[in-house]
């Protein structure tokens, strides 16, 4: 069937902002509202499902599966590239992602040093589930035990016998040439982890017993989504025995696996990666400051400065078990010293972090009053009301805004030199009067002006060249004067949870929506409302749901959805030159 | 079969063998033509690469009076004086859209690299860099991608999942060709590392894996999964050469190890470290490391910028009137005559080193080319392009052609053929052209 696409959709979602809350409101009051039960449990609809994909480890799980396979010590000594954003995730573009021959360099010199690590010769009893016969000939049962074992942790499956005598064969050619038996062992290791089957999540497929129309995900690619979801990294012993038993297959061995996972403290990563990869922090590697009018900025503060961020929300999410909105009006925070001196806020710690109120005068309040928001969407030199807008926009209500014209001359519209038009708003007005550029201006700006009152680092200021800065505006109809108040009405925008929800979705799946799973969607928000905006419960829901495994066997992912922000990490290079 | 016979033969060679080579260094001269070293009879290779900046020219300032011969340099192209007579340069060809939106700084750069102008970042993949590099081959690295201004990003695709990333940082790009792994070419012992053909014949075997994933997957996954394993065939390879005593290369020296310098989009830092890494580029192609490379001197959208100022190169394009007394924006101008002083840094290095009877650059044909012509206007009309060195004598230079809004892939086209790749005809649409530039090609 034809999808229609996605993003024509947020589009039009943009203009009709209110038709869509009218969607959203109709729909709880179908759902929920009925009898006025606020337990009422939701029912999920039929599952649609998307295609099988093949997605490429990020760096993070892929340093988490080592840390978890091996041991956090065992070292990565690699360089990798920058993930591939797409559909606002790099969680999509892993579906999408190649492997260049300067990666394949990268994960051959990781899995290199990973072998050398634990098949050192204090380190290698540990590690080696046998002892060899001797350490100078090949002991093939020996040989064939390792590789059993690390195989089926390395492919999340277990190997079959053509694999395991490939590795097997390796070890043995090893041993011969180089005279070891480790050294044989660590050819098949650095085999392994440079095969496809390692650096590719590729789904497998079975049929769907309840849907002769439908297939699901196989056992082992199941407990694989879940892992990668549920902790950011390669399913344990345990969860692979679960597939092996068919536990994974009905509800209740599901259930526990879920619980189990989101009870480990690695849940607390997992939630971290997806906030990374939703606030777009791999952009941090690109942001540079100019340290004479940005003095307070240096590397340490870019790092905290995520950090503080994360830290706020996994507390929030997970500790607290808080409401996911609230993470817009939070007035308290994680901070270092060095955050201290940007957020002109006294920290007591010499080291390490401390909460304290996010603003000792209470100007900030929320995440998106961090420097990690603020300093990420700006220039070298100055603040952008044009880029804090449209991260508003894109990141946090999934509201798309299109590229500008080609042809726009912007000095038209504007001078920078401070006697003509002092503040960013001056600056901005400009483009109001120009057709080609109010249409998108108008729902990038405002927002951003909100923001003004921090500058291009993100500390606090009143004034722009001694003009008096006006942070009113609107936010798709309410209105506010200032950072605080975009703050509230971010918090309460009926798109706020909605983008959420999709988000995490797609990151899940790694693919963006189809347009049949709408139901499913209008289900996980009515879900998540109803359990009070609770990221854990949502990701719960979604763990446990039938939509999450389910797979078309025709669905394919349309081309117009591939590549939308292809490897610039930027969205566009024209957005926001104010 | 081929994978089976060549990991029998692996197995049957090569154990414990350690081969000595008494390597009359000193003494290599070359044969009477100047085209190959007497001593191996081998050919001094031919190398490709390119040379990018971001937002192009200001017009005046740049495209040369007269075309043909009696041309004269205006002023941001007059440091590149010395090497006049080694350059081409190329005004006012275009790349044709053909109703295809122009996406600002995307479109231009690309369309002129595979031939074809795209919306979006969906490369129509692979750039020609890439079609040339196939055609070289046999050397460690494929290729190698360089940026001076601390982004990652290159415009070198094999498939549009898949840019080849840069290298940022000078001490990085030394540790990549000069660390583990370098073979002193004139070393005078060759120990062939028995490890490289353990580890070359486990890639082997990850290649039996091929056929019953593509079976697996589905049309685009199998297009990935091609390119994984094709960058897996990379390594193998290299690790081939590994095994064989590398051929001596007169005049090499080992380069030094670079400092530890700031890797940022301050200009005077992205000048130092683009020389630093220009110097080791160049002396990874004397010493036949790569035949190809693409530097990419600052990004599209030129984030480049001065100490204390709130405006990059690119934000200044668009925001900064013109100088009324100059006619042009005058910290525009500053960034482009920046971009040219910095394209005579990377020739001046590839000329530094000797080779044969003239210069490594005389073996080269390097392509330097922009985005955009007016960056204000993001203009795809117009894009300065030029090819400098001799190709080993494949390339005739010392002229300024006008395009006339010929399509600019008749200069892909041409350097394509120039560097032996089969091709009478390239790019789509308005685009598509078989007239070879008979003028660079002797």
């Amino acid at each position: 069937m034809i999808r229609p696409p996605a993003r024509s959709i947020r589009l039009i979602k943009l203009a009709l902002q209110s038709a869509a809350t009218a969607v959203i409101a109709g729909f709880t009051l179908l759902s929920v509202g009925c009898g006025g039960d606020n337990s009422s449990r939701l029912t999920e609809p039929e599952p649609v499902g998307g295609p099988a994909l093949m997605r490429r480890l990020t760096e993070a799980q892929y340093r988490a599966t080592i840390a978890d396979i091996f041991s956090p010590e065992a070292p990565v000594l690699a360089r990798f590239e920058r993930g591939l954003r797409s559909e606002g995730l790099i969680a999509v573009g892993t579906s999408e992602a190649g492997i260049s021959s300067f990666s394949i360099e990268q994960y051959d010199a990781a899995a290199r040093g990973v072998a050398e690590f634990i098949l050192s010769e204090p380190r290698r009893a540990a590690f080696v589930p046998c002892q060899p016969s001797s350490e100078v000939t090949f002991d093939r049962d020996c040989a064939t035990r390792f590789v059993t074992h690390y195989g089926t942790l390395l492919f999340r499956r277990p190997l079959n016998p053509m694999q395991i005598q490939r590795y097997v064969t390796v070890a043995e050619l090893g041993s011969q040439k180089l005279d070891g038996f480790y050294a044989g062992l660590q050819f098949a290791l650095v085999g392994m982890m440079t095969s496809p089957q390692f650096l590719l999540r590729i789904e497998q497929t079975e049929e769907n017993p309840d849907d002769a129309t439908l297939e699901q995900l196989d056992p082992y690619s199941k407990a694989t989504r879940l892992s990668y979801f549920l902790i950011n990294s390669t399913p344990d012993q345990e969860l692979l025995q679960a597939a092996e038993n068919g536990e994974l297959d009905n509800d209740e061995g599901l259930a526990k696996h879920v619980d189990r996972l989101m009870g480990l403290p690695r849940f607390n990563r997992a939630l971290t990666a997806f906030f990374v990869d939703m606030l777009e922090f791999d952009l941090f590697d690109d942001v540079a400051k100019d340290t004479e009018i940005y003095p307070a900025f240096n590397s340490d503060v870019a790092l905290d400065a995520q950090e503080q961020t994360l830290r706020d929300i996994v507390q929030h999410l997970n500790a607290r078990d808080g409401d996911y909105r609230d993470l817009f009006t939070l007035d308290r925070s994680h901070m270092t010293r060095a955050l201290g001196v940007v957020y002109q806020q006294p920290v007591a710690l010499r080291s390490g972090w401390e909460v304290v109120p996010l603003s000792v005068t209470g100007n900030r309040l929320g995440i998106q009053s961090h420097i990690s928001f603020l300093a990420l969407h700006a220039h070298p030199g100055r603040s952008s009301p044009t880029l804090r807008g449209e991260a508003i926009r894109n990141v946090f209500l999934c509201q798309e805004v299109p590229d500008p014209p080609a042809d726009i001359d912007f000095s038209v519209v504007q001078n920078p030199s401070p006697d003509h038009l002092p503040t960013a708003r001056d600056r901005l007005r400009a483009h109001s009067t120009d057709p080609a550029c109010k249409g998108c201006h108008k729902v990038m700006d405002p927002v951003g002006l909100a923001l003004e009152n921090y500058d291009g680092l993100g500390i606090f200021r009143r004034h722009e060249y001694g003009a008096r800065i006006d942070t009113s505006g609107f936010l798709d109809g309410t209105a506010y004067e200032d950072a605080l108040g975009l703050a509230h009405a971010l918090r309460n925008h009926p798109e706020t949870p909605r983008c959420l929800v999709e988000k995490m979705y797609r990151y899940g799946v790694g693919r963006d929506t189809v347009w049949d799973e709408r139901a499913y969607m209008d289900y996980l928000i009515a879900t998540f409302k109803q359990n009070g905006y609770r990221v854990p419960a949502l990701m719960r829901t979604i763990a446990l749901s039938e939509n999450f495994f389910a797979i078309s066997p025709v669905a394919r992912i349309s081309d117009e959805h591939q590549f939308a922000n292809h490897g610039t990490g930027q969205p566009s290079n024209e957005r926001g030159l104010l | 079969m081929n994978k089976i016979s060549r990991r029998g033969f692996l197995r049957g060679s090569l154990k414990g063998a350690a081969v000595s080579l008494g390597l009359p260094l000193l003494n290599l001269t070359l044969n009477e033509s100047g085209n190959a070293f007497a001593a191996t009879g081998q050919r001094i290779p031919v190398r490709f690469g390119t040379w990018v900046w971001g937002c192009g020219i200001i017009p005046e300032l740049w495209i040369p009076e007269n075309t043909g011969t009696q041309f004269t340099l205006p002023a941001h192209l007059e440091p590149l004086t010395p090497y006049r007579d080694r350059l081409a340069f190329f005004s006012g060809f275009d790349v044709k859209l053909d109703g295809v939106p122009n996406k600002p700084h995307v479109t231009g750069c690309l369309g002129l690299r595979t031939g074809i102008p795209v919306p979006n970042r969906k490369v129509a993949a692979p750039t020609l860099d890439v079609l040339i590099s196939d055609q070289l081959g046999g050397t460690r690295f494929k290729s190698i991608e360089v940026c001076s201004a601390g982004i990652q990003r290159s415009y070198s695709y094999r498939d549009a999942g898949s840019p080849n990333p840069s290298e940022i940082s000078p001490l990085a790009l030394y540790g990549r060709i000069f660390g583990e792994g370098f073979q002193d070419p004139n070393a005078a012992e060759f120990n062939p590392d028995l490890r490289y053909m353990v580890h070359k014949s486990v890639l082997s075997a990850t290649q039996d894996e091929r056929k019953s994933l593509m079976q697996q997957v589905g049309a685009d996954d199998r297009s990935r999964l091609d390119e994984y394993f094709t960058s897996i065939r990379e390594l193998e390879q290299k690790l081939a050469l590994q095994l064989e005593a590398p051929a001596p290369v007169e005049n090499f020296t080992m380069p030094n190890k670079p400092a530890d310098t700031p890797i940022d989009s301050e200009i005077d830092h992205v000048m130092e470290n683009h020389r630093l890494m220009a110097s080791l580029l160049a002396r990874a192609l004397q010493c036949n490391q790569t035949r190809v490379f693409n530097m990419l001197f600052s990004d599209t959208a030129s984030n480049l910028r001065r100490p204390g100022s709130s405006s990059t190169h690119h934000t200044l394009t668009h925001e900064e009137p013109v100088d009324p007394s100059l006619g042009h924006q005058r910290n525009v101008a500053f960034f482009a005559q920046r971009s040219m002083l910095a394209w005579r840094d990377f020739l001046d290095e590839l000329s530094a080193i000797p080779e044969g009877d003239g210069t490594l650059l005389d073996n080269c044909l390097v392509l330097a080319h922009s985005d955009c012509s007016i960056a204000k206007s993001h203009a795809v009309e117009g894009i300065p392009a030029m090819v400098a060195g001799n190709a080993g004598g494949r390339i005739r230079t010392g002229f300024h052609m006008a395009g006339n809004a010929d399509p600019i892939s008749r200069i892909g086209l041409t350097v394509q053929q120039a560097m032996g790749v089969q091709v009478e005809r390239w790019g789509v649409r308005g685009m598509e052209t078989n007239r070879t530039i008979t003028e660079l090609l002797i």
